[in-house]
């Protein structure tokens, strides 16, 4: 890792002050000069300047900003959890277990127990992608200011099947995923301190768009809370990670739904994909096939295969279309 | 990432927060500059100083005694508690936070010592493998490794240790599900998962 300095906010508008680079920013060849980026747990932040693919001269702390990690519940205006909020604490919450199941077994499954301790939801979110080519050093991809993705040639398996231009990185949070389903929305706070409500979906930017970003964050915004709309009656939510162990691993695919249900009938759903594309997405096409139908193994199996026919996968991932189909079935059964 | 031994000038004015509370210089609120100089916040901090980030002399608690160190911002905890407290058996395996080796309690919650920041520990508690037996008398958990030779080469072992210690800190009665949860971070190489789950509910019973 290269020196840098230490500096351990008390406020949100003391860290908003230091910081003045997104960490994606230090990772381009034009990095700024004495970046100052967040920090929350440092999982991904340390990860990549153990790398040496970010070497910023500043670390800004925001661990012991009060107020950042806390969770609060109000079954008429929903779910706010704080940034600084730990994947374990949303993991042990009864209230998100009982409310939004499906992120509670996001949570659960990602990482592994101790990673759970220390990571943090806003980390989570704004986490690089874990992209093998990506991650290394010696390569300079695409994202990394060259013409070049390796994965289109090289070991492409863990890699996008969909919604991806040149680039086919995957998204690597798995809260995202459930965050989409539930149409959540992302507090930011810019630099002059004004509060912005994004919709998730608008949060994360595609390599189409911007290839050296994954999320909209400018230097020194800070994500503050991610709310989430107040259960409706009779909706009912549920999340499979597939990966290839059972202890810890990343996700190979994973689905998130979130059903509002008549009896067994589907009134409206939304299905979201992680591990599949650049971003977390919304099958649009699975929502379309279950809507207004009565939930079942055929039903349930269709929609899985709707969700896939705009996949394209690369030489080494065609394995994920029945993985998606198959946990897009067991995650729209398991709602009723 | 090796640290400099190389004697620091002392901080001066240091009494803010953690440091009040006698451990830890990770005082929310200061800044770490220059060969160690640490400076309060909010009046003395410049927009365009300059960073050059040196080792600094930070206090820690770390099994029950508080201990001095010196460190840079960079050193992760884990080489603190190996290079400078010279306790050893926290053991480094990737370094990148994928296999739990370095794990080490932080207020009684089992952490990555290898992607955790010395100078972030502040005035928190740090329990190592060292920290586990009381007075002379090996934690149960370690008791039961041993009689279920529950370890090879001994790498993932401490590791293994805190994480099993932990769970029997929470759940006296586990199920071997919930052991196998619960190490589900912990890789290790030579292969003694069974022997580590027979050990860990064999402990539980005994305790
Ligand atoms: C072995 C291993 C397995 C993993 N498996 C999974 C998995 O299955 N699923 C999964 O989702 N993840 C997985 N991860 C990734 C891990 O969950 C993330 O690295 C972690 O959540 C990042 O959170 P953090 O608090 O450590 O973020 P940091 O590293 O501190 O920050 C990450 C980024 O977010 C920015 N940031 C942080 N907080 C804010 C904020 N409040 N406002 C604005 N910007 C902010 C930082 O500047 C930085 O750019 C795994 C990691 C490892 C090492
Ligand atoms: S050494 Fe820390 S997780 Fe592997
Ligand atoms: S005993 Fe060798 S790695 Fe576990």
């Amino acid at each position: 890792m290269n020196k840098f300095s230490w500096y351990d906010a008390a406020s949100i508008e003391e860290a908003q002050k230091e910081v003045n680079a997104t960490v994606s920013q230090t990772i381009q060849p034009d990095s700024p000069e004495n970046a100052a980026v967040f920090k929350a747990s440092g999982i991904d932040l340390l990860d990549l300047m153990k790398e040496g693919l970010s070497g910023p001269a500043k670390v800004v702390g925001i661990r012991n900003i009060p107020g950042l990690d806390e969770i609060s519940f109000d079954p008429e205006k929903g779910l706010r959890v704080g940034a600084m909020v730990t994947l374990s604490q949303i993991s042990g919450d009864d209230r998100i277990k009982a409310n939004y199941l499906a992120l509670h077994q996001a949570a659960s499954r990602a990482a592994t127990p101790q990673i759970r301790n220390m990571a943090t939801l806003g980390g989570n979110l704004a986490q690089r992608t874990h992209c093998w080519y990506f991650r290394s050093k010696e390569l300079v991809c695409f994202r990394k200011g060259s013409s070049t993705c390796f994965a289109h040639v090289g070991e492409n398996e863990n890699h996008a099947i969909m919604s991806y231009g040149y680039c086919v990185s995957i998204h690597s949070s798995s809260l995202a995923t459930a965050l989409m389903a539930f149409d959540s929305i992302v507090e930011i706070k810019d630099k002059d301190g004004k509060i912005r409500l994004v919709p998730i979906k608008n949060f994360f930017v595609l390599p189409t768009v911007d290839r050296t970003r994954e999320n909209i964050l400018e230097p020194g915004e800070l994500m503050t809370a991610v709310i989430l709309p107040a259960p409706k009656r009779n909706t009912v939510s549920y999340y499979i990670k597939m990966g290839s162990r059972k202890s810890q691993d990343w996700p190979m695919a994973e689905v998130a739904v979130v059903a509002e249900l008549s009896g067994n009938v589907c009134k409206s759903v939304n299905v979201a994909l992680g591990a599949a594309a650049p971003v977390p997405l919304i099958s649009k096409l699975a929502n379309d096939s279950i809507t207004g139908k009565t939930i079942t193994e055929a039903t349930a199996a269709e929609a899985g295969r709707a969700a896939m026919q705009i996949a394209l996968p690369l030489s080494e991932n065609g394995y994920k279309i029945p993985v998606f189909q198959t946990i897009i079935k067991r995650a729209l059964l398991a709602v009723v | 990432m090796k640290n400099k031994k190389s004697k620091t000038e002392k901080t001066g004015n240091i009494s803010r927060r953690g440091f009040l509370k006698g451990a830890g210089i990770a005082a929310a609120g200061t800044v770490i500059v220059g060969s160690g100089i640490l400076i309060s916040k909010p009046h003395s901090h410049e927009k365009d100083e300059k960073f050059v980030p040196g080792t600094i002399s930070i206090n820690m608690k770390v099994n029950g005694k508080i201990r001095e160190m010196n460190i840079e911002p960079r050193t992760t905890l884990a080489d603190a508690l190996r290079s400078e407290l010279h306790l050893t058996g926290t053991k480094v395996g990737c370094n990148r936070g994928a296999c739990s080796a370095c794990t080490v309690w932080i207020d009684g919650i089992p952490t990555l010592s290898c992607m955790t920041l010395a100078v972030e520990v502040g005035d928190r508690e740090v329990t190592t493998i060292e920290g586990l037996a009381k007075d002379d008398r090996l934690h149960p958990v370690q008791e039961a490794f041993i009689e279920h030779d529950a370890t090879q080469c001994g790498f993932c072992t401490p590791g293994m240790i805190m994480t099993a210690a932990h769970l029997l800190a929470r759940n006296p009665s586990p199920t071997e599900d919930d052991v196998k949860k619960a190490t589900s971070g912990n890789f290790c190489r030579c292969g003694t998962h069974p022997k580590v789950f027979a050990a860990t509910l064999d402990a539980a019973h005994k305790a």
